[in-house]
């Protein structure tokens, strides 16, 4: 991919066109406004068969047998695999390898895989499908996180506890009777899906030395190329995986969907093999937000300063782990919520059951803690008799405050600026909702209401998490730089394994390239496992970490340039800089032309970016500095329920996000808006509906997500107070607006109702509970 | 289409409509009295053409789906489909509509009660194609309300269709996505009928005239004349005498039209809501698009005075 200067004009100095700080365009947003982007899914090869998943229809069973011999008879079919076709590892996973490729004597949750197929059309993969013949002895489920988490239930791993965590600090017992008032409350919240539009899918090529190549979407090219080669019995340099066009992952696609079993038949019928998930596939084919139970207590003094929290919070992992461990991590460290508490008592259980399998999605345990703790604050608010923004801004955290696991806040903290502007923003107006159009009102283009019933309602939350890897992870990004000579300019290209998930960073690195080496043309070549990892795009970290390689390497380069031209000069290399096709005196003169000193060579350097190290938490207390770096954001929701029907409409919200330096202020704006909408959907409509394991609302008809008509004007401000240990200064963007949407929602729904609702996303008779029989 | 993308429906074969001559259009019948609208005629046409002869029909058909899916679907589709949420078929029972259908060898008027058979069920045999639907003109102020989950592009968790057929002196009802079928609720049509006797005598010339999407328009005073309550916030003000509605039905006589139409529905609990959700919300519907055809023909009794009064008689609106 080219990235040229398509906002550079005459006059205008390189250095500054479109370099960081600029919102420079994305290279590849034309292509897919028009249509001519390539998704994973439109990978093709001629020749290619196409690849088939046979799942369980189960939630638990038992396989006694299965034939394929009718499927294999099939005109067409070219190989029917189970697991017992498997070459290397017959299990793989995120954190710990405990899924199996293709069941293995059970199914654990209604989708898991069974059986796949290559054929030579889809559908005659299809219905190959349906001739294998699976007996299944049907088990009762274990679907109750609450049983789950005494670890003592038969058939479940670990007896159903994947994890407990403990943080302890202060003296909750004591600080209870030293509190004027205490309030608690129960919170629940069920299945977001991720809801990408783009379904799993991918391409496998075999190639000749025995190896394979996988052009798949993903969020991790390499921790999937280590899965990947492990369960083919593979060495690493035989699988090499290529970044295909990802049509949204939001954690959804750090796990495994397509990639063995594509690469597996692609191997067994030496042929090219595509897979491409249907949507309703796709929705057994991924892992969910973890459904949350969570009790929070609070105790204060009169005046509103906290004094204890202690909250137990259960989060269902369903079948396998995936990151479970880690996500209930993050949701406990961060369960206290920004604000400061000398007194925490923070319990977290991840359980094993059998419902569909959870993990990573934006906001990585701490959506759920956040939605608990905000809830709790209006709770407490109310108890109070003091303003819900108030007690926020009163016990708002900042720069020295110790967290809950003991680790010192350092970076900035600028929670109260953030509030005080949320506070000072007027609110929009209250027009008569009888008077507008009719898709401004609760039910919408329904027709159901000319003002009856409607009700305002104003609600705040705020919410805190980690940017990046958190617990003593030695996290790294590598990124390889080179720069050479074409029609007398230079040309930077940036090789980076980064995933590109929709995010923008192939925006970013050629920004950095432009802004650090003064070049006007960057490529960015495929992304894939021939350069050293960059990690995942996920945890709010890859702009920060690939920010970090890509300046590093664009350094040895412009320091190896500088070099040669001191050598050609004969002047010291201090006094000189690269300002792309020149280089000048520090005064600013030409001195010669980079395309004279490098003539046909070319300047190539790698670079392994690391962020400060971290330190696990002990197992005991959960002290420790286990994280990189906060980030904040906070939002004011403002709603109209008509409160006879139990709908809503969002009429507007507020965010207010330090975002350290915004690298790229349009993709920061998309980042806030998408997190926010995204918490609008998990707070009034999105759930995936689960029944004794069973996925009820697979498709986009019954899964609700969001329309424009949903989504209200959404004023923001972005603080850019740099972090001292980023590169520019930037933090991580893309979760914290996840985190305080959906509680801002749902204060002002109880705002407007006076209702307590327990539980998100709301539903329409959860507003008119009082109404019903 | 929906089922072969599902997987559900693999057919031999697909017959292609879009392309026969003059059946996406529609024509007025009977002197005027009735629209006739070709099976192939799209929602978005009937939103765009059918404003003021079909209004409850036009505004079913701008809930339907997003833009895309409008300018597809089809009446014909909606009722060959059968879906007891299928939005248009509320309106065609309020409307008493016939459903045109032919094969082969005969042709045949199916009466809309008799069309809707079980859950995705009709009585098309199947040789049988729809030609085209009929439905009287409007003669009277008509409602549409829809009620899912999100503002927009949503399958509906209940939804209702009232047509006030004042030269008739009707009332007609439709119960959407609240039972195994569409639903008529009968008992309510009566009460209304009954409660209404005294105001069809009206001048008809001024009534039976159809009500576009700008008569039903609410102006501020009207509304401030019509302060509607929520159940909870009116009993706790115990301020409920409903004196002020500027119709001759008292607010009591409302909430039991609104207390009918619930009864006449047989709702399951389902992923897009409970029974009693979908209960409580068919009483406030009907309650509600009831005051709003009232409100309707209070402003067509009063002396004429802005543009939107110059109705003009029967069908000849097109
Ligand atoms: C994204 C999406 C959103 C939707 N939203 C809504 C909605 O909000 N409300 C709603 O009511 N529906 C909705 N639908 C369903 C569908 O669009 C409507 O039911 C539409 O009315 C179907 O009309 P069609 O002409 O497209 O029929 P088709 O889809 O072409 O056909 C539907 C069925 O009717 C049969 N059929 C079609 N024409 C005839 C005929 N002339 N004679 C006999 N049989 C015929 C077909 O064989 C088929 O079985 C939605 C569909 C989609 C895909």
């Amino acid at each position: 991919m080219t990235v040229t200067d398509t906002a550079t004009r005459p006059g205008t100095s390189s250095r500054a066109a479109d370099g960081v700080g600029a919102s420079a365009a994305r290279p590849d947003g034309v292509p897919k406004t028009d249509g001519s982007f390539i998704y994973s899914s439109d990978e093709h090869h001629d020749g290619s068969l196409w690849g088939v998943t046979l799942r369980s229809p189960h939630p638990r069973a038992r396989i006694q047998r299965i034939d394929t011999s009718q499927a294999e008879g099939l005109d067409g079919v070219r190989c029917v695999l189970t697991q017992r076709d498997v070459p290397g590892s017959k299990i793989f996973g995120m954190m710990v390898y405990d899924q199996p490729v293709l069941a293995i004597d059970e199914v654990r949750y209604q989708g898991e895989p069974v059986a796949v197929v290559a054929a030579t059309h889809p559908e005659i993969a299809r219905r190959a499908c349906q001739l294998i013949v699976v007996d299944y002895e049907d088990l009762v489920p274990n679907t109750d996180p609450e049983v789950s988490l005494t670890g003592q239930v038969d058939g479940l791993p670990e007896g159903g506890l994947a994890r407990h965590v403990r943080i302890r600090h202060g003296d909750v017992a004591s600080a209870r009777a030293a509190s004027d008032i205490t309030v608690a409350g129960r919170y629940e919240m069920g299945t977001q899906d991720p809801a990408f539009l783009g379904p799993e899918s991918g391409l496998a090529v075999p190639v000749g030395d025995g190896g394979v190549e996988l052009y798949v979407s993903t969020q991790d090219l390499h921790r999937d190329q280590r899965q990947v080669a492990d369960c083919l019995g593979l060495p690493l340099d035989k699988v090499r995986l290529v970044l295909s066009g990802v049509g949204g992952a939001f954690g959804g696609k750090e796990d495994l969907n397509v990639h063995i079993h594509a690469c597996m038949l692609a191997l067994r019928t030496g042929r090219p093999v595509r897979m491409v998930y249907n949507r309703e596939e796709s929705f057994f084919g991924h892992v969910h937000r973890h459904p949350a139970i969570a009790d929070v207590e609070l105790g204060a003094t009169r005046s509103g300063q906290l004094v204890f929290t202690k909250v137990r919070l259960v989060l269902d992992g369903g079948a396998y782990t995936s990151t479970s461990q880690v996500v209930i991590a993050n949701g406990c460290y961060f369960a206290a919520g920004a604000y400061h508490v000398a007194n925490v008592e923070i319990d977290g259980f991840a359980t094993y059951t059998n419902n569909p399998p959870c993990g990573a999605m934006r906001g990585f345990g701490a959506v759920q803690s956040c939605y608990a703790i905000e809830s709790a604050m209006d709770r407490l608010a109310a108890a109070l008799g003091m303003h819900p923004l108030e007690l926020r801004m009163r016990n708002a955290i900042g720069e020295g405050d110790t967290l809950p696991t003991g680790q010192p806040v350092d970076g900035p903290a600028p929670v109260q600026e953030i509030l005080a502007w949320l506070r000072d923003l007027p609110l929009p107006e209250q027009s008569d909702p009888g008077a507008e159009d009719m898709r401004a009102r609760p039910g919408g283009v329904g027709n159901v209401t000319r003002g009856e019933g409607i009700r305002r309602g104003v609600g705040y939350a705020l919410g805190m998490k980690a940017i990046g890897f958190s617990g003593g992870k030695d996290d790294t990004c590598t990124a390889r730089v080179t720069v050479w000579i074409r029609g007398g300019e230079p040309v930077a290209e940036v090789y980076c394994a980064a995933p590109e998930i929709g995010q923008g960073i192939v925006t970013l690195e050629a920004q950095i390239a432009r802004t650090e080496l003064g070049v006007r043309t960057v490529e960015l070549p495929d992304k894939d496992t021939g350069v050293a990892e960059s990690g995942a795009s996920s945890a709010s970290r890859q702009s920060w970490m690939t920010a970090g390689a890509v300046v590093g390497a664009c350094g040895l380069v412009r320091d190896e340039i500088l070099a040669r031209a001191a050598a050609a000069l004969g002047r010291p290399a201090a006094e000189m800089v690269l300002d792309g096709a020149e280089i000048r005196d520090r005064g600013g003169w030409p001195l010669m032309p980079v395309a004279e000193l490098l003539g046909p060579e070319s300047v190539s350097h790698a670079y392994t970016y690391r962020h400060r190290p971290t330190e696990p938490v002990d197992p005991e207390r959960g002290q420790g500095n286990a994280h990189v770096a906060f980030a904040y954001a906070a939002h004011r929701a403002v709603v109209d329920v008509d409160v006879e029907l139990g709908l809503v409409r969002v009429v507007e919200m507020a965010t207010a996000q330090d975002v350290g330096k915004a690298m790229n202020p349009v993709a920061v704006e998309g980042q806030i808006e998408g997190g926010t909408v995204q918490g609008l959907g998990l707070a009034v409509m999105e759930e995936l509906q689960i029944d004794g394991g069973r996925i009820r609302n697979p498709s986009f008809t019954d899964y609700l997500i969001p329309t424009m008509l949903d989504v209200p004007p959404m004023p923001m401000k972005i603080f850019e107070f740099p972090h001292p240990d980023s590169p520019y200064g930037l933090n991580g963007v893309g979760e914290p607006p996840n985190l305080s949407s959906t509680p801002a929602i749902l204060n002002a729904l109880r705002d407007a109702t006076g209702l307590e609702l327990p539980r998100a996303p709301v539903r329409p008779s959860d507003l008119v509970s009082e109404l019903l029989p | 289409m929906v089922d072969i993308n599902f997987g559900r429906a693999r057919p031999g074969g697909l017959l292609d409509l879009s392309r026969v001559e003059g059946l996406d259009s529609w024509e007025l019948i009977d002197g005027g009295r009735t629209v006739r609208i070709g099976a192939g005629a799209s929602f978005t046409r009937i939103i765009d053409e059918l404003g003021s002869l079909c209004p409850a029909l036009a505004q079913a058909a701008r809930t339907v789906g997003s833009p895309q899916i409008r300018n597809r679907g089809t009446v014909a589709g909606n009722l060959a489909t059968a879906s007891p949420a299928g939005d248009a078929h509320p309106v065609l029972l309020a409307c008493w509509a016939q459903v045109e259908v032919e094969s082969a060898h005969a042709a045949r008027l199916i009466d809309i009660d008799d069309f809707f058979v079980g859950p995705k069920r009709s009585a098309l045999a199947p040789d049988e194609l729809i030609r085209a639907v009929r439905i009287p003109a409007a003669a009277g102020p008509q409602q549409f309300a829809k009620i899912g989950p999100r503002n927009a592009m949503v399958i509906a968790t209940a939804s209702f269709a009232l047509n006030l057929d004042v030269a008739g002196q009707r009332v007609g009802t439709g119960i959407g996505s609240a039972g195994p079928t569409p639903l008529r609720a009968q008992a309510a049509e009566q009460m209304l009928e009954e409660a209404l006797a005294d105001r069809w005598d009206a001048p008809e010339a001024e009534l039976a005239r159809p009500l576009g999407p700008a008569a039903r328009e609410h102006s501020e005073q009207e509304r401030a004349n019509c302060p509607e309550r929520p159940v909870s916030a009116a009993n706790k003000s115990g301020n409920d005498s409903g004196a002020d509605i500027p119709s001759r039905l008292s607010e009591g006589a409302a909430r039991q039209f609104g207390a009918l139409v619930a009864e006449a529905a047989s709702p399951i609990d389902d992923v897009r809501g409970s029974a009693a959700y979908r209960r409580h919300a068919l009483s406030v519907l009907a309650r509600r698009t009831l005051n709003w055809a009232l409100a309707d023909l209070s402003e067509a009794e009063r002396p004429v005075s802005g543009a939107n009064k110059s109705g003009n008689p029967g069908g000849a609106a097109a």
